[in-house]
């Protein structure tokens, strides 16, 4: 793969045209999940359980099969009972029995919001109706929402087969604590030993959930011949395949998804719900099924991302080298193991040159909805906690914040704690520009407050398709197997246009169904651009390749004699011949004379993925009397690699960028003593909205990763791991209040306030 | 219990279709009249996916019953562009990236028409304020922001 390099020879990859969905999108013409229907559907809905703990007695459904009406009710009965196994397939490691018994409890539900049963019926009434005759018995337990207690000896246990993995000897009992894992490097003690300053801290951060817009949706048949088709709005069409097929136990070959457009997911659509559901009904009914959550259902049932507590300790010397940094995490998994404690250990110190550093991780299971990703997950909680106290650090060492990262940056070279050496990253540049950024130096007023904050994420690669297809006017389509959760058509579109040298115009990008395009992984882990943009740049140079061919063919020359230029094929040079340039639409019209149709599809597994880096900073200003916090001013720096299509590069800096000052100033779970969530709509659990906030400048930093052809690095997950601290810091500096708790909010800052007024209690 | 019949305007076209009583109007024109763009997002007036106009306010259709909407002149997002001509707004919201996923987007569309129906010449202050009640989870607003003001100032010199 030769890299595309120069920035000046592109013509359309830095453009910002019009994405190929936009108009149906502006119009209410595009198909999202709860959009598309199938001839002859009728409703699905789920019975959720009211008790966050409790054994399954029985579950009459007698009295619910008998109402007009009803087409089918299914329970555990209907759903294979399938073994323990370990899985990679959406956005994280799965195990598929976990999966199938978080879709549907078999002998004991383990959250409030916990499906027990399913039902069909002609319509949304009759469905609501049936679910009041189902008549579950359940032995309540008692139940453990926090992540501490649910840590604590005598702690009700929620799976009796659950044994902590990575302690020795093999434990004998069974806990909540379904992981304990280790990354270190060096020798923390001794690090600490050489440090004139050090920092120590406990953090909390609350689970948040990625508060997507459109509630999962989706539509499913299976045939007499077993058959099946699906119609869902996720981020991994193949994903739902996968996972419908396992916890069904169908043949893959005889399942066929199409995707819906997705309205938003930020990780959150990279696992199925309701499809095996709609598949298992349909099959009781004989008819289409139909199944949309209600944003209650949302909330309750589906997976935020994980709560946890962060403890820090950084030690530094005079001058401001970090001498070790150590962190212990405890994550909440939700009901069934599989936080995200890999990452958010891994991706904590990750923008850092340290020679002994020590990361310890607990994932711990209680009564809460099973985590799902969400944007970066992990690294978001333990940057919190370790950017508060690299600040923190700065404060107490007299030190510019960014110089202070400036001086322990992690640069090409730099070892980190998970073993990787770093390639050629640019967190350097990064926090160059955002010292050069005038915000850094802009005056601040009464009570307002400054902080900046970096984070870092892997991003990765993985198997992707991408086919490019000329048609017989020279006009080209472009096919992925990746859904389109944020303008990807358009970058797929651009990087295929480029290569091609037609018009962006000229090329259109569609995302068909599972049976017609090869496998691709989910839409995720910021690989889109990345790994698919590699699969359709590799296919449409092997259409390049081929064209020119076809113009060596028609000029009876050899192959090698004919160059491709702007679109055209030229002879390679004077004694190549003296033939006019042959546009690709006069070869596309030739094509049955020259070989047939032309077109390539590529399947790759990309590796090398540039890992990416951001810088915010963030202007606050808070009200003492009410505890309320504005955002004045925020900005966004960020290394993108290259931007394919710069606004949607922005936009997703933009939108991480305010939902980590969600998560940083409201949002929450709050959970009632009964182990009831309490605020399980928008009204209550608060996302950022356009008058919480100032415009957002994203500031493109482009360090072109070496691996990419034209130098992308994933730019979606980045953004979201800086805003808590950076938020964090500037309420430090506009009212001198340490938080350590987020989200940050009224009440939160009020009491700090009062804290800080009442006299010290004797220590 | 029997459906109601309800006539009404949508889009500037006389319309006639049953309901039930309890039947929301996101219902009956996600369900019924097939105009699938207006999306619900929670169904309890917080996320504004589902704003329409009724009779120049701007208002969520989960909140209103269908059998209310009798006798009145409803705008969704299928009326807001003139045949294949987009409207100014819309065509904004794409020049400026103002979307992403593009749930939100048709909610924001209908809120802005109603804005700048009303304040041709919004501050950005108005603008954050008349769309707060119109949640989107991609963009952070900043896109959607500068795509209103982009259209209020063609539209002011068109």
């Amino acid at each position: 793969m030769t890299f595309i390099g120069n920035k000046s020879d592109l013509r359309v990859v830095g453009t910002r045209p019009v994405r190929p969905d936009g108009v149906d999108k502006v119009t209410g013409r595009a198909v999202y999940g709860a959009d598309a229907t199938m001839p002859g559907q009728i409703i699905g809905k789920v019975l959720r359980s009211p008790h966050p703990h409790a054994k399954i007695i029985s579950i009459d459904t007698s009295k619910a099969e008998k109402l007009p009406g009803v087409k089918g009710v299914i329970t555990s009965a209907d759903i294979p009972n399938i073994p323990s196994e370990e899985a990679f397939v959406g956005e994280g490691p799965m195990n598929f029995r976990d999966l199938s018994l978080n879709c549907m409890a078999r002998d004991k539900v383990l959250y409030e919001g916990h499906v027990v049963a399913a039902v069909a019926a002609i319509n949304d009434a009759v469905a609501d109706a049936a679910l009041k005759l189902i008549d579950v018995k359940y032995e309540i337990l008692p139940h453990v929402i926090d992540v501490e207690e649910a840590m604590a000896p005598g702690a009700p246990i929620l799976h009796d087969n659950l044994f902590t993995a990575g302690v020795t000897p093999k434990p004998t009992t069974a806990s909540n604590v379904a992981k304990q894992v280790r990354f270190t490097i060096g020798d923390v003690e001794a690090g600490f030993a050489q440090a004139d300053v050090i920092v120590e801290q406990t953090y909390t951060t609350a689970p948040v959930h990625q508060a997507y817009i459109e509630p999962h949706a989706c539509v499913a048949a299976i045939a007499a011949d077993g058959q099946v088709l699906i119609t869902a709005s996720s981020q991994g069409h193949f994903m739902i395949r996968a996972y419908t097929a396992k916890l069904l136990g169908i043949e893959i070959a005889n399942i066929r998804v199409t995707n819906a457009e997705i309205g938003g997911g930020f990780g959150g659509k990279t696992v199925v719900y309701l499809e095996p559901l709609a598949v298992a009904l349909s099959k009781k009914s004989g008819r289409p099924v139909k199944m949309t959550m209600t944003r209650e259902d949302v909330f309750r049932g589906t997976g935020p991302t994980s709560g946890g507590t962060i403890w820090v300790k950084v030690g530094a010397t005079k001058d401001g080298k970090i001498t070790a940094a150590q962190t212990v995490i405890k994550l909440q998994a939700g009901a069934f193991p599989g936080s995200p404690i890999n990452p958010a250990l891994m991706c904590a110190f990750a923008m850092y040159d340290l020679a002994n550093v020590d990361t310890l991780g607990y994932d711990v299971v209680s009564n809460r909805p099973k985590v799902a990703a969400y944007r970066a997950p992990g690294a978001p909680i333990s940057s919190f906690a370790a950017e508060s106290a690299i600040d923190d650090l700065a404060r107490k060492l007299g030190m510019d914040p960014i110089d202070l990262r400036l001086k322990n940056a992690a640069k090409q070279g730099s070892k980190t704690v998970y073993g990787v050496t770093h390639g050629v990253i640019g967190y350097e540049e990064v926090l160059n520009a955002a010292k050069a950024h005038p915000h850094w130096t802009a005056p601040l007023g009464k009570n307002q407050g400054r902080g900046v904050a970096t984070g870092f994420w892997f991003n990765i690669g993985g198997e992707s398709t991408g086919g490019v297809f000329i048609n017989e006017d020279g006009t080209a389509s472009v096919v992925t197997g990746s859904p389109d959760i944020g303008g990807s058509r358009a970058s797929m579109a651009m990087m295929a246009a480029e290569v091609l040298g037609i018009p962006y115009e000229k090329v259109r990008a569609v995302i068909p169904d599972t049976a017609s395009i090869g496998f691709t992984h989910v839409t995720g882990g910021s690989r889109v651009t990345y790994a698919t943009g590699m699969a359709v740049t590799q296919a449409a140079q092997a259409v390049v390749e081929d064209l020119k061919k076809r113009a060596a063919m028609i000029w009876d020359i050899s192959p090698e004699a004919v160059e491709w230029k702007d679109g055209e094929a030229v002879p390679a040079g004077a004694n190549a011949g003296g033939f006019d340039p042959l546009p690709l639409a006069a070869i596309a019209l030739k094509a049955a004379k020259t070989g047939g149709p032309i077109g390539s599809e590529i399947s790759v597994n990309a590796q090398g993925a540039g890992p990416g880096f951001g810088a915010h900073i963030c202007d606050i200003e808070v009200d003492p009397e009410t505890g309320h916090s504005t955002i004045l001013r925020y900005t966004a720096v960020q290394d993108v690699g290259r931007a394919i299509h710069p606004s949607y590069v922005e936009g997703q800096i933009q939108g991480g960028a305010v939902q980590g000052i969600g998560w940083a100033l409201n949002e929450e779970y709050i959970y009632n003593k009964k182990g009831h969530m309490d605020n399980a709509g928008f009204l209550d659990y608060r996302i950022p909205v356009a008058s919480d906030l100032p415009m957002i400048e994203a500031v493109l930093v482009e360090v072109p990763n070496t691996r990419h052809p034209f130098g992308v690095r994933g730019v979606g997950e980045v953004p979201i791991v800086p805003p808590m601290a950076a938020v964090r810091n500037a309420i430090r500096g506009a009212i001198d209040l340490e938080m350590f708790h987020l989200p940050m909010s009224p009440p939160r800052i009020r009491a700090a306030v009062d804290a800080a007024k009442a006299p010290k209690a004797a220590e | 219990m029997s459906k109601i019949h309800v006539e009404t305007t949508i889009n500037g076209e006389a319309m006639e279709f049953l309901a039930n009583p309890g039947e929301s109007l996101l219902d009956a024109l996600r369900n019924t009249l097939n105009l699938t763009g207006t999306k619900e997002g929670c169904g309890s007036g917080d996320c504004g996916a589902c704003t329409v106009i009724i009779d120049g306010r701007m208002t969520c259709s989960c909140l209103v019953l269908a059998v209310e909407a009798g006798g009145h002149e409803i705008t969704t997002i299928e009326g807001i562009a003139q045949g294949d001509t987009l409207h100014p707004i819309q065509r904004k919201f794409l020049e400026n990236a103002a979307l992403q996923c593009g749930f939100c987007t048709p909610g924001f569309i209908v809120a802005t028409k109603a804005l700048l129906d009303k304040n041709p010449d919004p501050t950005e202050t108005e603008i954050r304020f008349w769309l707060a009640g119109n949640l989107c989870r991609c963009t952070g607003y900043d896109k959607i922001v500068r795509a209103v003001q982009d259209a209020a100032a063609e539209m002011r010199g068109g």
